[in-house]
């Protein structure tokens, strides 16, 4: 797999298009990397001119923040700034929902300004400059609901980009009774994904679950590793894994051209 | 002896509106008590906001039965209070239906008030069925006993008394009716009155005009004690609302300098700070005092609706949580603090209370999703969300507070780089992964 490094294109005198931000959970969590893997195989079908950190990136800081530890997400946020700045990065591309929103929105009063794009965006805007084409492939006829990540969605308002591709891959795309603006958290944001919940009488990912299965997908999309593991979760609880898989759009897209 | 009416009725307008803009004032000086926050710029964006969405009430429709219904009480309210400029300048003149010489436009203006009023009534009976009768449950909540629900109701008595006096002080002003013009609704109510004497029908109109009056300024002056300030405060609510990506948390100033201070190689570390001698910052929120002052606004213009709770994902899976009880408890801390103000000349004496644990637990603060929901829910742009984040700095910066797990994932940040045990220098090994 090509997946070159920041230090080696600088080492070579050359400076990618893009980076591709991995983040903790695409570079860590099993079921993530699968995400990480899919998207670099579309980057590299569509000869994107990127790199990745590799063992220079670190955590956006996000979790800290949102736990309410300033500190270590300012830390957290000037380290990766120094980093990014001195490979002089222009525009970053991420498929984690909460580095996008902390790159965009936190960083720049710290220092950090960069064209920043969810990798929905991102693929929506190689298939509108005519570098990728999407086809159904596997996925044709079947029934897809979306799942809004609270911080795409309602975070940074964006909710087409992945519904354009989604319907890129003919399938019958299903919206859930809460979607868009009025979509229901998985249960991970606000570092809740590190945590036992509070007390109380059901566990959020399941409500989000059974949302999701109301409208009987076959496939559960989302656009977030953390949306991902919780609805994948919650499709188990509800003993459903053989019959609805959860899935990220970058990897329907890659799975639906063999990549 | 004929000016007595005159001079009661300016009297009684004076110590109304008086006692009033005095709370008025209350109200300010407590929200003034948050701190300074910026939110001048861009006002054009401001003055649009308030338009759309406090004028225009956009957001409320988006749930169209509630939403339609307050929207005609909405607009009956400020229309008929064009009828209530008349009434005033009426008592303070001594004249009767001053803008009658307005003819035929105002039988027009008077006639659409009568069907304002029977739909406004309509609408407030409608609003009491859903409180009490089909016990929607967002009325129906922990933090809605006792005051919060009373409170809800007597709104809608006292807009049920007003409006019928309106149309009773109407229908039993025998000349007015007699005109044939603008009495679209009171006709109806006429005939009830039709067998008492002429005599008779005066007292009755006189009766329900100086109650309807009264009742305007017990109304005015109930707002203070009420969550139904947000008829005032949803206008400056929109206006200085968060105009940023709802994302966008707030990055703390002073961490900035520390952070930079720190990372800065050239930086002397046993040079002197500037801020030695002076009490260092306190990190995050405990008490309303440590709020901004917009935050503690929203907490004066909530009206407990409960959209927000309706919608968050904690409450709706019964954690202890609702974003409409942090408003809530906001609000009654700092009517307990500006009380305490008021009690001791103007200073704030130690009560020994604050926001945290005595109003709101770290159990209903560490079980938020920081969703949004209920931001983007809230009729009038409340923000609960950036309270619960301050008061969650408070705990972890000041108190090291933090649940265990949220401390371990920290300092796996703070050691590796990622928020779980992983080595930093493996962040690429997927890449060479089956």
């Amino acid at each position: 797999m090509n997946v070159p490094t920041m230090a080696e294109l600088m080492a070579q005198g050359k400076q990618p298009e893009v980076l591709f931000w991995v983040g903790c959970a695409g570079s860590f969590d099993d079921r993530a990397k699968k995400i990480t893997k899919a998207f670099v195989k579309i980057l590299n079908k569509a000869k994107v001119d990127f790199a990745v950190l590799g063992a220079e990136e670190s955590c956006t800081g996000d979790p800290a923040k949102r736990s309410g530890n300033e500190f270590l997400f300012q830390m957290q946020a000037m380290a990766n700034i120094e980093v990014l700045n001195t490979y002089e990065v222009k525009k970053i591309i991420t498929a984690c929902p909460h580095c996008f929103n902390t790159i965009k929105n936190e960083y720049p009063e710290l220092g950090g300004s960069y064209e920043v794009m969810h990798h929905t965006q991102f693929l929506k805007s190689l298939l509108d400059d005519g570098k990728l084409t999407i086809e159904g492939g596997s996925y044709k006829g079947r029934k897809i609901t979306f799942h809004d990540p609270c911080y795409l969605g309602r975070a940074n308002d964006v909710y087409e980009a992945p519904r354009e591709l989604i319907r890129k891959l003919e399938v019958e795309l299903v919206e859930m009774k809460r979607c868009k603006i009025n979509g229901l958290c998985c249960g991970a944001g606000g570092a809740q994904m590190f945590k036992d919940a509070e007390k109380g009488d059901k566990e959020v990912n399941i409500l989000r679950t059974e949302d999701a299965l109301s409208v009987q997908p076959d496939i559960i999309a989302t656009g977030c590793p953390f949306c991902n593991t919780m609805m994948t979760d919650g499709v188990k609880n509800k003993q459903k894994e053989s019959s609805i898989e959860v899935m990220d759009i970058a990897e329907m897209i890659a799975n639906a051209q063999d990549l | 002896m004929q000016y007595v009416p005159n001079i009661i009725f300016t009297l009684l307008l004076a110590l109304g509106i008086g006692f009033f803009a005095k709370n008025l004032k209350k109200i300010k000086r407590n929200i003034q008590l948050g701190k300074a926050i910026d939110r001048k710029d861009r006002s054009k964006e401001r003055w649009l906001n308030m338009l759309k969405i406090a004028l225009g009430q956009t957001k409320l429709v988006r749930r169209p039965v509630s939403g339609i219904l307050h929207v005609v009480v909405y607009l009956g309210f400020i229309i008929i209070n064009i009828e209530v400029l008349e009434i005033v300048l009426d008592g303070v003149l001594g004249t009767h239906r001053l803008f009658s010489f307005l003819g035929g436009f105002y039988g027009f203006l008077i006639g659409s008030f009568e069907i304002l009023a029977l739909l406004v009534l309509v609408a407030v009976v409608l609003f009491w069925t859903r409180r009490n009768v089909v016990k929607i449950k967002r009325f129906w909540q922990k933090e809605m006993t006792e005051w919060p629900k009373k409170d809800g109701n007597i709104i809608l008595y006292f807009e049920i008394v007003l409006m019928s006096l309106f149309l009773v002080m109407n229908a039993t002003d025998v000349p007015f009716q007699e005109m044939q013009a603008g009495n679209t609704i009171s006709q109806f109510l006429a005939p009830l009155f039709a067998d008492f004497s002429l005599e008779t029908n005066h007292v009755i109109e006189r009766t329900a005009w100086w109650l309807h009056i009264a009742g305007i300024l017990i109304f005015l002056n109930y707002l203070y004690y009420s969550k139904h300030l947000h008829i005032l405060l949803a206008f400056p609510n929109t206006y200085f609302a968060n105009l940023n990506a709802k994302g966008k948390f707030e990055n703390n100033a002073t961490v900035t300098k520390e952070v930079q201070t720190m990372m800065d190689p050239n930086a002397d570390p046993y040079a002197v700070s500037e801020n030695d001698g002076a009490e260092p910052e306190k990190f995050g929120a405990s008490d309303v005092t440590d709020l901004n002052w917009v935050q503690l606004m929203n907490a004066y213009t909530c009206t407990e609706c409960g959209r927000c709770s309706s919608v968050c994902p904690a409450n709706e899976t019964g954690k202890e949580l609702s974003p409409r009880a942090i408003m809530m408890k906001t609000r009654d801390r700092l009517e307990e603090v500006g009380n305490n103000i008021d009690a001791n000349k103007g200073v704030f004496k130690d009560d020994g209370k604050q926001l945290l644990k005595d109003y709101i637990s770290p159990e209903e603060l560490w079980a938020c999703t920081s969703c949004n929901a209920c931001v983007e829910e809230c009729p009038v742009n409340i923000d609960p969300l950036s309270i619960i984040m301050d008061m969650r700095q408070y705990l972890v910066m000041e108190q090291s507070a933090a649940p265990q797990e949220l401390n371990s994932m920290m300092s796996n940040i703070e050691n590796n780089g990622a928020p779980w045990p992983y080595n930093q220098m493996d962040r690429l090994n997927w890449k060479d992964e089956a």
